[in-house]
């Protein structure tokens, strides 16, 4: 999986077997319920799609939540106005966001390096300022946009009681959950999940066609020298602008799939953090390696997910068999990291794996693979030599 | 009539007048070679001629075009290809990749999108630029990292790369610059080995003599902004004019 040995078509099959297990894998970790798995696939697409222009191009943008901002923005409309069918609110959740991409990309792209960067930024957090302000009609503000009784849906026609819909696939609800019992462990099988974990897959899928096509040949080409490329007759500018609208267009779906988990979308998953998350799940998994993004995205919500439960109660009860005054000071010291502040724990991990594993959990994993591979031929000869040895004094004898 | 006409171009650098009512006729499948001493304007000139530079004035023609506004890549695409004074290649790729890409410029254009056709399966690509790695004896070393190998071996696959093009005419800005002697030998020999073996016209820029003596057709000779001398090599030693660009006044 992480070395070049194994044939992309194993890796689609073992990446496939592993999103179909997540719910299985999960459970004993305590992270098997809906919502965080949605949020391992989800986040995965949208990091798989960062990568495509991050990873391959070198343009790091920082405004990439504003394309999930308009994707959640889209699909509820979409369950508004015309039906609570994820198809339609997906294919404009990334069509609206691809437009988007589309006009930032060709402004931005003027520029390159931190200008780059910073000129993403601007307008995701224009975008951000807008949906409060200006946009309030069709974004609802503070509030978010939310499902209403009476929403026309022209489809589904609207209900005049009872509760609000939801999203589903063509009848099949996206909340659906049956929990099944395998070997005493609770395991909840979400169609939502499985949903979505069909278009991580897919994602995955064309990011790997991408990162093996030509095309994602002279993305690589643009990140290594953009000035060899240009001489040698390749104009780069539409690339780049490729390379950002597809992943804009990634960054929309994933917004669309929130929306069809939970329909509201608010203003505040276009914040600037949220697009500085996604810059520390590709770079934290492995930026330009096909799998990092998405196992940054799994560990870093992973961590939210648990790390903001604990409060001080918990990190005490750790504690407990030791003398209590220093039970005390280590509860202070440890629950400065979890809790609301697990971002601390992500910042000192993040410092750590840029410093010495600059090349993400990828590399990690591959250095851990290489070492093991060094040890075990190092076994192996040094069980010949005393083989030797042995022959040796046998001789002498 | 030249592959190359360059008539009447200045280029002015705030106070400092870079090229100066500069004339140049280069013609097809010879080596014309610019020198001068530092300063004089060579690399801005060559810059004139592959999109980098704007001249103020005067006309730059290629092939019966004019390369006046035309961006870096679409006067590649015409079929003029360039070899940098520092070796620029794609350090990061292999050294195949590297000579693929301009092969694939070469045949889908300034911008294709073919997200899903796969390298691998472009075997005629993959000849073409093996076949050039070999001309230039670097076959074995295929699948080595560009950034892993010497000056020299970057230069050779950088020419490499820029004849995967087959370009009309192959731009060469002091292409033995910081070589060892025994490195500038095979740099020179390569020259002349593809110079022979294909209708190419090269425009190389140098400081070094024995460079320039060994592979130049006409000499062109750059002071100051402006030709001083046209001419074949063996009437440039003795021109005094030369001299006294070079070793400057030469009365004392």
């Amino acid at each position: 999986m992480f070395g070049s040995k194994i044939s992309d078509t194993t890796t689609l099959i073992l990446f496939v077997i592993v999103v179909a297990l997540i719910p299985l894998l999960a459970a004993p970790l305590g992270a098997g319920y809906p919502a965080l798995m949605q949020f391992f696939a989800i986040f995965g697409i949208l990091a798989i799609g960062f990568n495509i222009l991050f990873g391959l191009t070198g343009y790091l943008s920082f405004g990439h939540a504003a394309f999930l901002g308009v994707g959640s923005y889209s699909a509820v409309w979409m369950f508004k106005l015309l039906s609570m069918n994820v198809i339609p609110a997906l294919i404009l959740s990334i069509l609206i966001a691809g437009v988007f991409a589309l006009i930032i990309g060709f402004v931005s792209l003027r520029r390159s390096g931190i200008y780059f960067s910073i000129l993403t930024l601007a307008f995701a957090q224009m975008s951000y300022k807008l949906a409060y302000s200006v946009l309030t009609p069709i974004t609802n503000g503070e509030t978010g946009l939310q499902l209403a009784l009476d929403d026309p849906r022209i489809l589904d026609s609207a209900r005049t009681s009872g509760q609000l819909p939801t999203p589903n696939l063509f009848g099949l609800d996206m909340n659906a959950t049956r929990v099944v019992d395998v070997l005493g462990l609770e395991v909840q099988l979400n169609f939502g999940y499985f949903f979505s974990a069909a278009f991580l897959v897919l994602a995955f899928w064309i990011a790997m066609r991408i990162f093996r096509s030509p095309f994602g040949l002279m993305l690589k080409a643009v990140k290594t020298n953009q000035n060899r490329l240009n001489y040698t007759g390749v104009n780069t500018r539409p690339y780049t602008l490729a390379a950002f609208v597809i992943s804009g267009m990634y960054a929309g779906l994933a917004g669309g799939l929130l929306a069809c988990m939970d329909p509201l979308a608010g203003a505040e998953r276009m914040v600037w953090t949220a697009s500085g998350e996604i810059v520390l799940m590709t770079i934290l998994g492995g930026a330009g390696t096909l799998l990092g993004p998405i196992i940054g995205a799994t560990v870093i919500k992973f961590a939210e997910a648990k790390l903001s439960k604990f409060n001080e109660g918990v990190v005490h009860g750790w504690f407990d068999f030791l003398p209590d005054g220093l039970a005390d000071v280590l509860t202070w010291v440890v629950a400065k990291f979890v809790g609301d502040g697990w971002h601390l724990t992500l910042g000192l991990v993040f410092m750590l794996v840029v410093t010495f594993l600059p090349g993400g959990l990828v590399e990690g994993a591959r250095r851990i693979g290489g070492y093991l591979g060094r040890r075990g031929q190092k076994e192996d000869l040094e069980q010949l030599g005393s083989n030797v040895q042995g022959g040796k004094t046998t001789a002498a004898e | 009539m030249g592959i190359l006409e360059v008539q009447n171009v200045n280029k002015r650098f705030g106070g400092l007048q870079a090229l100066d009512d500069v004339n140049l006729n280069v013609e097809e499948n010879t080596v014309h070679a610019i020198i001068g001493p530092n300063g004089a304007g060579k690399s801005t000139l060559l810059n004139c001629f592959v999109g980098r530079l704007t001249p103020d004035t005067g006309t730059v023609m290629f092939d019966g075009q004019s390369l006046i506004g035309r961006k870096p890549h679409e006067i590649n695409q015409m079929g003029v290809s360039r070899v940098f004074q520092t070796p620029e290649i794609f350090t990061d790729l292999t050294i195949l990749e590297n000579v693929m890409i301009p092969s694939f410029a070469k045949r889908d254009g300034a911008f294709k999108l073919s997200p899903f056709a796969a390298v691998k399966a472009e075997s005629a690509i993959r000849d073409h630029a093996e076949d050039m790695l070999g001309q230039v004896g670097m076959l074995e070393k295929r699948h080595m990292v560009a950034s892993a190998m010497s000056r020299g071996d970057k230069r050779r696959l950088e020419m490499a790369m820029c004849l995967a093009q087959s370009p009309k005419l192959l731009l060469l800005d002091e292409p033995t610059a910081g070589m060892a002697r025994a490195d500038t030998n095979a740099t020179i020999d390569l020259l002349k080995q593809i110079a022979d073996s294909r209708p190419i016209t090269f425009v190389v820029i140098e400081h070094d003599m024995h460079v320039v003596f060994s592979l130049a057709d006409r000499i062109s000779v750059l002071a100051q902004g402006h030709v001083i001398v046209e001419d074949h090599p063996s009437n440039i030693k003795g021109n005094p004019k030369v001299r006294e660009a070079y070793l400057g006044d030469a009365h004392e």
